[in-house]
């Protein structure tokens, strides 16, 4: 039994030598010219390979240009280039291809108890996971993985869905109702189940998450459509620029009356070197390792295009509960009517929850046993009958008969409106400062519980909204990074304000349907806005549909799933802003390469020109600044340098540059320094190191 | 360099910087149809023109119809500059009976003029009649003037609208470009020229005895020389604020008649600049944030500051190998000092390097000294100004609307650098607009290189050069920059009035103006349909000093790597010779 299944994306691939040869093979698959041609500047190196390689042949045989090792290293060296880039694609591939394999394996290897029909008591015969056909029943037992997606149909257990959801508690799955579903890769922990399967063989969640991986990394996003235009652009000037070198050499030469003119080895040296080869080789990479990064936080994007939308979103929707404050509201203080002691009505309000089991509930116990230093008191240690909580009193409580005295207490605590009806009914008094109380909690954003016993009323519990350690100061962040956060909640317009503000988001919806969402959605994308959101009910889907990057909880439903352009596994609602982040690093990676890609040129060229021409004008050797050995050093310096730093940039390629919360104008300074001065500065110093080296070895 | 040159330098670029803004506001009122002090006077020719044209002036028209428009407007320009010099023989105002001008000739000099270029392969006093000069020559240095302003008008209205489907009419803001801006500006610059000592008559050419009679290379004796008149002023103003540069006569304002003082050397030289500086204030107004406008402004005046001391610094020093024979090259009060061959001694070094520099930046081509006499990195810089495409301040419309092409180029990349989709005043830059602005930085280093490679591989070409060694090459080399950029300066020195380079320098015009006004207006089209992306703190502004710098960089590294291996056979290798 393989336990594996969704887990490989929970802990990412590290590189492992298998997947280095893997890609080391794959780098000369990838030369195939069909492939090499969606990427112009890669496919001109090819080409430039192979032209030196037939001058090299020409060479061997005798009539060369040039000395055949000086054309044959070159050539090597253009080999290499194309190379390294296609290994640094492969490599790329590599990750989200083991981690589809490992998926797929886990798939092949379950296998599934299918019955003859759907009884407990029926036959059943062992059949491979994939061979289960849409319709079929089968049953799981403890430890069984389930083996497709599908219905429960009888019976009741708990499973473990930490495969799919992140979640390490396990979930109740039965018949009929809303638990229904069970996904498949998940794992039975106790009791059995019989499930009808629902998805075709190979349509399955887990399929369809395979396919992702796999599928949704070739196509090219709109921005690398723009960015591959204009290095298109480059590399066609270039070769504009190198081919008119020869008639200009030529035509000096004659006019100088002494030396040869330029090479063709030496112009596909100069022209591979000039066209922006760095970013055009680790294009493909930066995409891929993109979508990979996303993955390893546990989000799936459907295409790339979602994962570069999401760098340029401008407003976040978040939904309160959950995002902005934790789930549950906390009792933080109690306000006392009018000739009631604090400890009484303490007393009375921990009483009263004793047995309630919500959040809320025990925040009351704890709230009384912290401040009044009343202790726990047990259940058991006192003679009382509670009184659960009903959607048609609105109340909950107990009633208690006191040791040694006559008389019930009855205690309730419920929703002000609630109480004030039932006490009104005892024929009690709801005091004029209890329902002052109540409206001053209701103005800071605070849910009122109204506490009483029999028809007297002992005051308010103050229930609070908490809002999310550390999330203001994200928010801050976002500000800075120019994205607007709207807080989405079903509470009134009161609370909702004084959540915001404490919050720190920039606007909020209040009393939101899901319509109003759409509508907010459509209002801020009129704007020219891009808005993100992220959701989970059925309800959600339309807007989830509406928005350029829509983010579904792996926990929501099957509609909210397929609306989204994103489904995140751990269905935490604060990832939207790392895949921000992630959106963001994915442009940056792209634009510091091609700006360091295109500074590189200006060594470039006093390495090169100054060699190419040596002969004719040996004078323009005064250009020669890095002082490099020969001419040939010269350029093969040159052709190393920009070979080996593809390979140098590929972990920077795959990791991303690295994301800060910074305004733009700092951003762009700080990359034009590193990668824009660096640019121009690295390659005068790398080249003179080969220059050096190729000396030092005697090679020249 | 001397303090007086420095001082005279300043003095030219303060003068030039402090009118950008009150004539760039004016020319925003203009472009925005709203009141001018002008309107009384101009208003009723205005509507008699459309009226007479049949132009529906409120109609507003997509990027193709303008686009469809400029080509026709220009088209028929051509043709009818053609024919006036084929049948000029059989016209009047010609007085010293100029015969019709060479059907090869009459291409290139149509083409010339139509697109603003004013590539003058013939020699205005022994081709051209006054009717020639005036019908033909000066009404398109107005018109191609006016188209160029038109289409940056076009342009901006691209940036300033959202959501929007049209750009303005063509032929409203080519009538109001001619009738508001160009019309007055060269009437006044003409008045003034004319007060100077610039000759503005229909005379025959004036025989005068010299003082001391010489003999010519023939031995024959001569004794009387010829004062070539005609029409100047009119068409000298013009040609300055209108980037054309065509002169009048054959050396341009090196001529006395052209350029008689100082102070008319003065205010030419501003003329070249003042519309294409003004207009980036214009751009501003007409955006709504002038600090866009003044950022452009900033970074082409940074470029152009350094070139210009750049240039008067090389200049200024002088020829090595002059020094070594002795030639004192030293500025003092009563020499020029540095490299004064080419140059005219009444202008002296600063303002001949300014003017050269100038020149070269605009897409103007006018020029008071000869630049084939520069130094090698005289010769350099000018080449330098051309390859950059134009762009500091550039021709009159034309030079903004490259640069902004640039802006888009670079904003595309800083987008990314920052993380985010680029957007340009609220447009998004996507891959629409990438295409077309890599179009434009494309077609302008292919031209120039396919020409030059081809001059210097055949007979026909190689028949044009004269200087021996890398000058040739520098030479070819700035026949076709200067025809590829609209600019129309000779580098002179090479012999191009013929078959072979009047045909491959006017299809490098051609392309030069079409190739590049098109795409842009394309560019415009599709900018305009673009939804507004609010300005939130993630969106990189375009008008800090460190935009300013980077754009810069952009248009260094996108024109001065295109060119530099052909610039290291010529310049740059005549320098290291003259060195050595």
């Amino acid at each position: 039994m393989v336990t594996t299944s969704t887990q490989q994306l929970r802990k990412p691939l590290g590189l492992n030598g298998e997947m280095f040869r893997r890609a080391l093979f794959d780098s000369f698959v990838k030369l195939n010219p069909w492939s090499m041609a969606r990427n112009p500047v890669m496919f001109v190196v090819e080409v430039g390979s192979v032209l030196t390689l037939a001058l090299w042949i020409q060479a061997l045989l005798g009539s060369g240009e040039a000395p055949a090792w000086y054309i044959g290293f070159v050539s090597l060296w253009l080999w290499f280039t194309v190379l390294f880039a296609n290994f640094s694609e492969a490599l790329a591939e590599g990750r989200g291809k083991a981690q589809a394999e490992a998926l797929r394996r886990s798939r092949r290897d379950t296998t599934a108890k299918r019955l003859h029909s759907p009884k407990r008591s029926s036959t059943f015969d062992v059949v491979a996971s994939p061979q289960l056909q849409k319709g079929d029943a089968f049953l799981v037992e403890p430890g069984d993985i389930i083996s497709a997606d599908g219905e429960v149909i009888e019976g009741i257990a708990s499973v473990d869905e930490s495969a799919i959801t992140g979640e390490s508690a396990p979930v109740i799955r039965e018949s009929g109702g809303d638990r229904s579903a069970v996904t498949g890769g998940t794992r039975v922990l106790s009791d059995w189940l019989i499930i009808r399967v629902t998805a075709e063989p190979g349509g399955g969640f887990l399929d369809r998450m395979i396919h992702l991986i796999e599928g949704a990394k070739r196509q090219k996003t709109p921005n690398e459509i723009a960015l591959n235009i204009l290095l298109a652009a480059f590399t066609i000037i270039f070769l504009i620029v190198c081919m008119t070198l020869l008639p200009f050499s030529l035509f000096s030469v004659e006019v100088a009356g002494h030396g040869a003119p330029v090479t063709v080895t030496v112009l596909v040296a100069l022209l591979v070197c000039l066209i922006p080869t760095t970013i055009g080789g680790l294009l493909s990479a930066i995409g891929i390792a993109g979508m990979d990064r996303m993955i390893r936080h546990n989000v799936i994007a459907t295409s790339g295009r979602a994962i570069e939308a999401a760098g340029d979103v401008d407003v976040l929707l978040l939904d309160k509960t959950g995002t902005i404050t934790l789930g549950n509201r906390m009792a933080t203080e109690f306000t006392p009517a009018p000739g009631i002691s604090k400890e009484r009505l303490a007393d009375a309000a921990q009483l009263a929850s004793l047995a309630d089991e919500t959040p809320e509930g025990r925040s009351i116990v704890i709230l009384a046993k912290e401040k009044y230093g009343l202790r726990g008191r047990e259940i058991h240690e006192i003679a009382a009958h509670f009184v659960p909580f009903s959607a048609q009193t609105r109340m909950s409580g107990a009633d208690i008969q006191p040791e040694g005295k006559n008389g019930k207490r009855i205690i309730r605590k419920g929703a002000s409106d609630a109480m004030k009806a039932y006490i009104e009914q005892q024929g009690g008094v709801f005091p004029a400062a209890v329902q002052q109380a109540v409206q001053e909690i209701s103005r800071v954003g605070a849910t009122p519980l109204v506490v009483a016993e029999n028809k007297e009323v002992l005051g308010v519990i103050h229930l609070k909204d908490i809002v999310k350690g550390g999330i203001k100061e994200r928010f801050a962040h976002l500000r800075k990074m120019g994205i607007k956060t709207v807080m989405i909640t079903g509470d009134n317009p009161l609370t909702a304000t004084a959540i915001a503000a404490e919050a720190g988001v920039d606007d909020f919806l209040a009393e939101a349907k899901p319509e109003d969402k759409l509508k907010l959605i459509r209002d801020y994308q009129k704007g020219g806005r891009l808005v993100a959101m992220t959701g989970d009910g059925t309800n959600d889907a339309p807007a989830l549909a509406q928005a350029d990057v829509a983010v579904a909880m792996n926990t929501g439903t099957q509609s909210a799933r397929e609306a989204a352009n994103m489904i995140d596994l751990d269905s935490n609602p604060t990832k939207l802003m790392e895949i921000v982040e992630i959106g963001k690093q994915l442009l940056m990676t792209r634009g510091t390469l091609t700006t360091f890609s295109i500074a590189n040129d200006v060594a470039k060229y006093f390495a090169i020109i100054p060699a190419a021409f040596a002969t004719t004008y040996p004078v323009l050797n005064m250009l020669n600044i890095m002082k490099l050995a020969t001419p040939e050093s010269a350029i093969l310096s040159a052709v190393i340098f920009n070979a080996l730093i593809i390979v140098a940039l590929i972990p920077l390629a795959l990791k991303g540059v690295k994301y800060r919360p910074v305004s733009a104008v700092q951003l762009l300074r700080r990359h034009l320094l590193i990668y824009g001065v660096g640019g121009v500065i690295a390659p005068f110093i790398g080249i003179k190191l080969i220059d050096m080296l190729m000396v030092a070895m005697k090679l020249i | 360099m001397t303090l007086n040159g420095i001082l005279q330098i300043a003095f030219y670029l303060a003068a030039l910087t402090l009118l950008a803004k009150p004539l760039g506001a004016f020319m925003a009122r203009v472009y925005q149809r709203e009141k001018t002090f002008l309107d009384p006077v101009l208003g009723p020719l205005e509507r008699l023109i459309y009226r007479l044209t049949k132009i529906s002036p409120d109609e507003e028209m997509d990027w193709k119809a303008n686009a469809v428009a400029l080509l026709i407007f220009n088209f028929v320009g051509l043709i009818v500059v053609y024919l006036i010099q084929r049948v000029q023989q059989f016209l009047p105002l010609n007085p010293q009976g100029m015969a019709a001008v060479t059907p090869d000739s009459s291409f290139n000099t149509a083409v010339s003029f139509a697109t603003n270029t004013n590539w003058q392969g013939y020699g205005g006093e022994t081709t051209m009649s006054y009717l020639t000069q005036m019908l033909a020559l000066t009404v398109q240095n107005f018109v191609s003037a006016a188209s160029g302003m038109a289409v940056l008008a076009l342009f901006i209205r691209g940036i300033a609208r959202h959501s929007a489907k049209t750009l303005g009419n063509f032929w409203v803001d080519m009538t109001r470009s001619t009738l508001y801006i160009l019309l007055p500006l060269a009437i006044v610059l003409s008045l003034v020229l004319v007060s100077q000592g610039v000759i503005q008559n229909n005379s025959a050419y004036v025989s005068v005895p010299f003082l001391q009679s010489t003999t010519d290379t023939a031995g024959v004796k001569v004794t009387d020389q010829v004062l070539a008149m005609g029409p100047a002023a009119s068409q000298i103003a013009i040609k300055q604020l209108g980037t054309n540069g065509g002169g009048f006569f054959n050396v341009n304002s090196a001529h006395p008649y052209e350029n008689p003082t100082p102070l008319a050397d003065f205010l030419e030289m501003l003329a070249i600049l003042l519309i294409p500086a003004a207009l980036c204030y214009t751009f501003g107004k007409m955006v709504k944030d002038t600090r866009q406008g003044w950022a452009i402004f900033a970074a082409m005046m940074l470029i152009l500051v350094t070139a210009v001391f750049w240039m008067y610094s090389v200049e200024g020093s002088g020829n090595p190998k002059l020094t070594a024979l002795g030639v004192d090259q030293q500025s003092t009060s009563i020499n020029p000092g540095g490299n004064m061959e080419g140059k005219e001694v009444r202008f002296g070094i600063p303002n001949s390097a300014v003017w050269a520099t100038v020149t070269t930046a605009a897409s103007n081509g006018s020029v008071n000294s000869m630049h084939d006499s520069y130094t090698p990195l005289g010769g350099l810089i000018t080449l330098i100004m051309l390859h950059l495409g134009e762009v500091v301040f550039g021709g009159v419309g034309s030079g903004l609307y490259g640069m902004l092409i640039f802006v888009v180029v670079a904003v595309f990349v800083a987008g990314l650098l920052v993380g985010r989709t680029p957007e340009y005043l609220g447009h998004k830059i996507e891959a629409y607009e990438m295409k077309m602005a890599s179009l434009l930085i494309l077609i302008m280093p292919i031209t120039v290189l396919v020409l030059t490679a081809l001059s210097v591989v055949t007979a026909a070409g190689k028949a044009g050069i004269m200087n021996p060694g890398p000058h040739g090459f520098s030479e070819i080399l700035y026949v076709f920059t200067s025809q590829a950029n609209n600019n129309g300066s000779a580098f002179a020195g090479a012999s191009v009035n013929t078959p072979f380079y009047n045909f491959t320098g006017g299809l490098a015009m051609l392309i030069g103006r079409y190739w590049l006004a098109v795409p842009t207006l394309a560019l415009a089209g599709s900018l305009v349909k673009k939804k507004l992306v609010p300005v939130s703190e993630g969106t990189l502004p375009t008008h800090t000093p460190l935009f300013i710098f980077w754009l810069i960089a952009v248009v260094l590294i996108v024109g001065a790597l295109n060119f530099l291996p052909a610039l290291a056979l010529g310049p740059i290798v005549e320098h290291f010779m003259m060195m050595q």
